[in-house]
């Protein structure tokens, strides 16, 4: 059974619509990251579950209940905020306690789990700062540790790592995937941080300006992105139009002087094709011909750029003793038909 | 009104101070082999100003009060301190500061209740009706403290408006004394001071991160512990300097007591008034402005300080 269901979400700020016609189920004990552009409406989207905003349209459901009909201070979330947030008149300690306090902890309770928590962030020795007095990371690992404190079932988390060194972020990110294997605890994880998504989630979402473009596991949407704009916004890839024809052989793609099978269902006429770069090899015959115009060494791989009949492509070859073509060769690029994301050209723009 | 003016320039001083909390460096004035004269030169202008219009008065004032003043001598040029001594032994002056002090603080307290309230609602509301509220709100500084006080006049007086209504919906028997009366003093004035409490509680909500709001909403507290443990300590700054102007314009307050409070009820504005005019015995007036002043300084840096120890965090 689903445990969150956002249904045809839709947030309006006077004529700009900041999250539209947003549908997304999330399962019990999923960790699913937002990814997107800045300005597309992710905090929006988590300030609605958390009852911060109200949708102008569409219905949310947590375990069943209507989440839409209960308060905010009723919700029982765990949030992260992007700003922290934190009290400022309140020490460090005293900030991780308020949930603990309005939840009727006991102080002794109460006082071992703020230890405890701030430990966990690696504050230990900071519980009687007030933030205002600690740097950008530590304000950041307070506002984690606050929303850790209460154990909550659905943890909203706003780009709670944004600001840590990359140590510490390893760390924390660990941390976030531990709790959430061992407690169950279903998280949103909203990064602009790619591989932290790609390493952490079980799924990502893909917005651009407040719409879903792509909802997969991380491996499904870098590989076969939906959209021209899922390939670009997941790392590096090469977009290429060309004719997608239907014949008794099944279903191709034409692009330049070459062709390829379409595994997909897409319907006939101008498509595009997306290809990463280090999915693409020098090939001898039955590839796109085109000629070297620049090669880099970037220590570990090469980096080609080839001009070719449909256009500028990127090719990413590893640095592991093979010959590899120089500027100004003629060549001939392909990449298995698995390898490849089809889809219709208005798709592509 | 020597007193009243004195006092207006020491609250500004006051209300500076506190509301400055980080004193800037003052640039170096030490150029190469010796002083450079240019930043005083350039600040004299502001400094003969200060002078002339502050200080002056106030040595003179204090001057003024060392002296002494028989009824068919006139003012002796002797110095002094029989008039304070005068002051201190004598109830009826008791009398005057303690009232004048019991309405200052009645008036700061109900500034603070109802001026902070309002500077939170306010800040809640929408966009066409906050501004028109606001306005509302401020309305009493932009009409002359003289017009609005005989509107209160109006209001309160044995056959006024507050009475009638009171009257006619039973709950008193007898129209109760407003007009010559403390109660009445207190109303007026709280209504012609509360914008400087709604100025400076907005100013210190500006400040507040409403996201602060949601969090504590987020960990289960409700809207009420939220105000109580989230907002109101961070706005105590915007109460604070709220309440210090509020005070001293009170304590320092003329003409509403002037009106509302007749010749009967004196404050130390009013008596120094009196002293001045009236008695013509211009030492003992001087005497009177002068002890307003420093009481005034010493409650205000006194119960400011008290606040700071206290919230000491969120004055940082
Ligand atoms: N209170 C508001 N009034 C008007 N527009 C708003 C408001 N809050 C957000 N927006 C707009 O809604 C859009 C989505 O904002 P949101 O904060 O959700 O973006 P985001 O995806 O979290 O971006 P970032 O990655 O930069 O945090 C933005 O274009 C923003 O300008
Ligand atoms: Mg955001």
């Amino acid at each position: 059974m689903p445990y969150l269901v956002l249904d045809k979400l839709t947030k309006r700020f006077t004529s700009w619509t900041a999250v539209d016609d947003l549908s997304l189920t999330v399962e019990k004990g999923e960790l699913i990251s937002l990814l997107g552009p800045s300005g597309c409406g992710k905090t929006t989207t988590l300030q609605m579950i958390a009852g911060f905003l109200d949708p102008n349209a569409g219905r949310i459901t947590l375990d069943g209940q209507d989440l839409l009909a209960k308060k905010p201070n009723e919700r029982g979330l765990g949030i992260v905020f992007q700003s922290y947030a934190l009290f400022p008149h309140m020490t460090a300690a005293e900030n991780v306690a308020f949930g603990l306090e309005m939840r009727g902890t006991s102080r002794a309770d109460r006082d071992r789990m703020v230890a405890e928590t701030l430990k966990l962030v690696g504050l230990d020795s900071y519980g009687d700062r007030y933030p205002r007095r600690m740097s950008g990371g530590q304000q950041q690992r307070v506002a984690l540790a606050r929303a850790l404190v209460i154990k909550p079932h659905l943890l909203l988390l706003d780009e709670p790592l944004s600001n840590l060194d990359a140590k510490m972020r390893e760390e924390m990110q660990i941390e976030l995937r531990r709790i959430q294997r061992s407690v169950g605890t279903t998280m949103i994880l909203v990064t602009h941080d790619q591989s932290e998504a790609m390493a952490l989630s079980d799924r990502v979402v893909v917005m651009n300006k407040g719409r879903i473009q792509q909802v997969a596991t991380p491996q499904e949407a870098y590989d076969r992105p939906a959209n021209a704009f899922v390939a670009n916004f997941l790392g590096r890839t090469n977009l290429l139009p060309g004719t997608v024809r239907q014949d008794a052989e099944g279903s191709s793609i034409t692009v330049g002087d070459a062709r390829w099978p379409v595994l997909q269902p897409v319907p006939p006429g101008p498509g595009a094709l997306a290809v990463r770069p280090e999915k693409i090899s020098f090939v001898a015959a039955a590839g796109l011909t085109g000629v070297v115009q620049a090669r880099v060494f970037q220590g570990t791989q090469w980096l080609f750029e080839v001009e070719t009949a449909a256009g500028r492509m990127m090719v990413i070859r590893q640095h592991d003793g093979s010959v590899l073509p120089n500027e100004r060769e003629r060549v001939m690029v392909g990449w298995r038909p698995e390898d490849m994301a089809v889809m219709p050209a208005q798709e592509a723009a | 009104m020597k007193g009243g003016m004195t006092m207006a320039a020491s609250t500004d001083a006051t209300t500076s101070t506190t509301t400055d909390a980080a004193p800037s460096a003052p640039p170096p004035v030490r150029t190469g082999a010796g002083w450079s004269w240019t930043p005083y030169l350039l600040s004299l202008p502001g400094l003969a100003l200060f002078a002339v219009l502050l200080l002056v008065p106030l040595l003179m004032t204090a001057l003024l009060s060392l002296n002494s003043f028989s009824f068919y001598g006139g003012i002796q040029d002797v110095w002094r301190f029989d008039n304070y001594a005068e002051i201190l032994a004598d109830s009826y002056f008791h009398e005057v500061f303690l009232r004048t002090f019991r309405i200052a603080a009645l008036v700061t307290l109900l500034c603070a209740l109802l001026g902070a309230p309002q500077a939170y609602i306010l800040r809640r509301m929408k966009a066409p009706w906050r501004g028109l509220c606001l306005l509302i709100v401020l309305g009493p500084l932009l009409i002359s403290v003289v017009s609005r006080t005989l509107g209160w006049a109006l209001l309160l007086g044995s056959t006024g408006l507050v009475n009638q209504g009171l009257m006619a919906l039973g709950l008193v028997a007898e129209p109760i004394e407003f007009m010559y009366t403390e109660t009445g003093v207190v109303i007026a004035l709280t209504h012609v001071l509360v914008p400087f409490m709604v100025l400076s509680v907005w100013a210190s909500l500006q400040r507040l991160d409403p996201q602060v709001e949601n969090a504590a909403l987020s960990l289960g507290a409700g809207p009420s512990t939220v105000l109580r443990r989230i907002v109101l300590p961070q706005i105590v700054p915007g109460i604070l300097s709220g309440s210090i102007i509020v005070f001293a314009l009170a304590a320092s307050a003329f003409a509403t007591p002037a009106i509302i409070g007749g010749r009967r009820l004196k404050v130390a504005a009013t008596l120094a008034y009196d002293e001045f005019l009236n008695t013509l015995n211009w030492p003992l007036g001087a005497t009177v402005a002068i002890l307003l002043l420093l009481a005034n300084i010493v409650i205000i840096v006194g119960c400011n300080r008290l606040v700071e120890r206290r919230y000491k965090q969120v004055f940082e």
